[in-house]
């Protein structure tokens, strides 16, 4: 189950610069620590998301191992037409988790 | 500027003695740098509400022998749970004893649920109990006025104020000694337990009020309480009588 929390306007004008934030909920493990047993927890980090706007990638970024667990991120991009914004956190597992959001552009 | 202060120094005067406590009783929230309060206050950059969504989702999963949800019985959380963590800990009647909200879920879901209890600190506990305690955000601290609570409040206070550890700290020595001072790079707040389980930029995570004071504990090199150890929750009695009137903040970030 993806677990996110994306907050991008409802509605905006046409050329508008709108702000787009989302998180969410993956532990980011660096690969770096070990556990009770003294045994290294195998690194598991969202290593890639990217961000498609009716299917044409607009923003994508590569994470590495400093980044925080819970990952938020905030960009920017034009309205240009009415459509979905597709989001997109790939793991170091291969999980791929998607979450969606519309927008009307009037 | 002179004239000022002996104004305010007059009013607090006129305030009295209980007033003023009311006064200077301040969340580790007014403590804390703008950027983290509003990350708090924003639930879009909130980190702890993705627990909150968690939450949600187990709330309404039937679960346990008798597959049956937490919302079966309780139906909307808004309306049931609303005000609900702002009375705990409270007692128990099956046994006379102070539960904290964790631990009635807990409860809960191996008496109605027929569920094994969820561990302590587990990712779900801690969701099922933050979202619980979500809906009396805003509303102020008010911990039941049950006599049967004064003994644990009582000796909650005891080892508020005992020193402990190699470090012969107690927790009235920071808390309320020097709340407000620094110690290294960190302000002391009041130790006022408003927002939990809440999510600490430390932790990468949400933790309980216990984890927290075990984390304390470690700190003034004691050795820590077991989690749902008596001694943890008569703490947690103590400070939640101690922060009444303050609000519920849950999901708070702490630093």
């Amino acid at each position: 189950m993806t677990r996110a929390l994306i907050n991008t306007p409802k509605q905006a004008q046409q050329g508008e610069v709108i702000e787009i934030r989302a998180m969410i909920a993956h532990v980011m493990e660096t690969g770096h620590r070990r556990d009770a047993q003294g045994a290294a927890v195998p690194r598991n980090i969202i290593h890639r998301f990217q961000c498609l706007y009716d299917d044409v990638e607009i923003f994508a970024a590569d994470f590495y191992p400093a980044m925080a667990a819970n990952p938020f991120i905030a960009f920017s991009t034009v309205a240009t037409t009415s459509g979905v914004l597709t989001f997109a956190w790939t793991d170091d597992q291969g999980t791929i988790q998607r979450a969606t959001a519309e927008i009307t552009v009037v | 500027m002179a004239l000022k202060h002996g104004l305010a120094a007059a009013v607090l005067a006129l305030l009295g003695a209980g007033g003023l406590v009311a006064q200077e009783k301040r969340s580790g929230l007014d403590y804390m740098t703008p950027e983290t309060r509003a990350m708090q206050e924003d639930d879009m950059s909130n980190p702890g509400m993705l627990f909150i969504a968690e939450g949600e989702g187990l709330w309404q999963a039937p679960a346990g022998a008798a597959n049956i949800a937490c919302s079966g019985c309780h139906g909307t959380a808004a309306q049931s749970m609303r005000g609900t963590a702002t009375r705990y800990p409270a007692i128990e009647e099956s046994t006379r004893r102070p539960i904290d909200l964790a631990g009635r879920i807990n409860l809960c879901r191996q008496t109605q649920q027929k569920a094994q209890a969820f561990p302590a600190e587990s990712p779900e506990l801690l969701a099922l109990t933050a979202y619980v305690a979500h809906q009396s955000r805003g509303m102020p601290i008010a911990p039941p006025a049950d006599d049967r609570l004064t003994p644990y409040r009582k000796s909650g206070r005891d080892l508020f104020e005992r020193r402990l550890g190699q470090l012969g700290l107690s927790c009235a020595a920071c808390h309320e000694g020097h709340a407000g001072q620094r110690l290294g790079g960190s302000i002391i707040p009041q130790a006022h337990p408003t927002a939990y389980p809440l999510y600490r930029l430390e932790w990468q995570t949400l933790g309980s009020l216990q984890r927290r004071l075990r984390n304390c504990m470690t700190g003034m090199r004691a050795e820590p309480f077991a989690h749902g150890a008596p001694e943890l929750i008569a703490l947690e009695a103590y400070l939640m009588s101690r922060a009444t009137g303050l609000p519920i903040e849950t999901p708070g970030v702490r630093p």
